[in-house]
């Protein structure tokens, strides 16, 4: 289905997951974040963009691969997208949630 | 003489002794499978003992009835696997070489991985079944509990038969309402997913199952710790959840082997083409079962469909031929819903589990994602089938390694 996000048209499954990444920009990430009552700062993007290179880089995002991460703790994490901060990032980031396997 | 040899003799490494046994030549090649463990253990079984359906007796062989003739069984440790040197180095100091190596190690529980997990609580009111000990242990607790708030507990994915939990929460709300006691036993069943299970549709059924049951629900718990002295669960959000009976499944990990020898990933699971089942490192190491880090369930099922798949990549592979990219996720699992009953989901890496018949297209007798008492038969019968063809490998009537897509209604896993 079709989104108006940040004045621009974008495709998202029901779930609002953005379907193609090559529609992504910070404003329809700052957007998204709104929608979802999160007001970014830098350490929200730089989180955005390790996930985006994992994503790119076909790994696998788990609560786990975050503590591995380096760039932040679960908790701060936790801080940073209250309520399903894995599903609200990756929704924000413009990739898909993650599957946590089947 | 080239060496074939394949670590782990379990439910995958078996099956797989059994198709290679008559695929390979004998005069050129020799099969060798190492375990650590004397028996075999019917894993799906544990899930039973908790609830005395089952007795020790039906969940435990002798492992080596099961290897065919013709296949060298070494009962020793996996020391170290060095695939630069086509070696691998056993407990006992003695070394393998092999021409060709198949990973079947499997996955076990890490408790340690969650802070007051593994305590002093640890099977006194923390237990899991996901181990023969575990359960053993859990039935005994069950026999004597007199009720309280019992809380079952997935603490992060992946983990083996993801349906387990979920079957045990089932299977609980059964044996306490057969005991007369169901009004003194709370239950809640805690996930880190967001429904009760891994895809949308096969969730909503569960869901649904869940609060007839009067089971209650809580998703997206990403444990942190358990505070063993206040007898409650706590995840990154400070989220708690109170017990005075914890039914964790701890993280799944691969086996420490994997990890010393520097082979895995986070988890310590292979990485696996997940198509052909080779090792994304080493063309002449393959991995099959919970071993591998392919997107699809930790399943029995999943091993006995690779199994066929692999075989014939293994005869490829010997041949100097090209890999076949054929394994589809494929994984069939009965899942026990209490009262007699089962349900059954069937589904692949493309297809999440749907309504359908099974495993005749249209005839069934079998129905998919429904509750039914046929289920319930299957689920009792894979038993003797698990001991008699599975890892035997005889090949069961109507049911292929990748799915059928016939009889059933499709969805796309989004």
């Amino acid at each position: 289905m079709k989104k108006a996000i940040a004045n621009k048209e974008i495709d998202v499954n029901e779930e609002g997951y953005l379907l193609d990444f090559s529609q992504w920009n910070k404003e329809v990430g700052e957007s998204l974040a709104e929608e979802n009552g999160i007001s970014m700062t830098d350490k929200h993007w730089e989180v955005i963009a390790y996930l985006q290179e994992k994503h790119h880089k076909e790994e696998a995002l788990s609560i786990r691969g975050i503590k591995k991460s380096g760039v932040i703790n679960i908790k701060e994490f936790y801080a940073l997208f209250p309520g399903g901060p894995l599903k609200k990032s990756t929704l924000i980031a413009g990739i898909p949630k993650p599957k946590s396997c089947i | 003489m080239k060496n074939l040899l394949i670590l782990g003799a379990g439910t995958a490494g078996t099956m797989m002794a059994n198709h290679l046994v008559s695929k390979l030549p004998k005069s050129e090649w020799q099969i060798t499978i190492v375990d650590q463990h004397k028996t075999h253990y019917y894993q799906p079984g544990f899930l039973f003992l908790p609830f005395d359906i089952y007795t020790e007796d039906q969940v435990k062989k002798d492992g080596k009835k099961y290897i065919p003739k013709g296949v060298n069984y070494i009962q020793q440790g996996i020391e170290l696997i060095r695939p630069e040197n086509n070696a691998v180095d056993l407990a006992n100091g003695e070394e393998l070489q092999y021409d060709i190596l198949i990973i079947a190690t499997g996955s076990n529980i890490a408790p340690e991985e969650v802070e007051g997990m593994n305590g002093p609580k640890w099977q006194e009111n923390i237990f899991d079944f996901y181990t023969y000990d575990g359960a053993v242990a859990l039935r005994n607790k069950l026999r004597e509990w007199e009720g309280g708030r019992l809380v079952v507990h997935v603490t992060e994915m992946p983990i083996k038969c993801p349906v387990a939990p979920l079957e045990f929460a089932f299977l609980a709300d059964t044996y306490f309402k057969k005991k007369g006691m169901r009004d003194k036993v709370d239950i809640t069943y805690v996930t880190p997913l967001g429904g009760a299970f891994t895809t949308p549709r096969a969730s909503k059924a569960f869901d649904h199952l869940l609060e007839e049951k009067n089971i209650k629900e809580v998703t997206d718990f990403n444990i942190e710790r358990v505070d063993y002295e206040n007898n409650k669960i706590i995840d990154y959000a400070e989220v708690e959840v109170p017990y005075d009976l914890l039914v964790t499944v701890p993280t799944n990990m691969g086996n420490a082997v994997i990890e010393r020898s520097g082979m895995g990933d986070d988890l310590n699971f292979v990485p696996t083409h997940k198509a052909t089942l080779q090792s994304k490192e080493h063309e002449n190491i393959f991995a099959i079962g919970d071993a591998t880090n392919v997107p699809t369930s930790k399943a029995g099922s999943v091993a006995h469909f690779e199994a066929e798949i692999l075989t014939d990549n293994i005869v490829r592979y010997v041949k100097g031929e090209a890999l076949k990219e054929e394994f589809d996720g494929h994984a069939n699992c009965f899942v026990e819903t209490g009262n007699g009953k089962a349900l059954l989901i069937d589904f692949n890496y493309e297809h999440q589990p749907v309504e359908g018949t099974f495993p005749l297209p249209g005839i069934g007798p079998m129905k998919l994602l429904r509750e039914s008492r046929a289920n319930h038969w299957g689920k009792m019968a894979f038993k003797w089938v698990y001991w008699n063809m599975l890892l035997k490998a005889v090949p069961i009537p109507f049911v292929s390694a990748t799915m059928n897509e016939k009889g059933k209604k499709l969805e796309e896993v989004s």
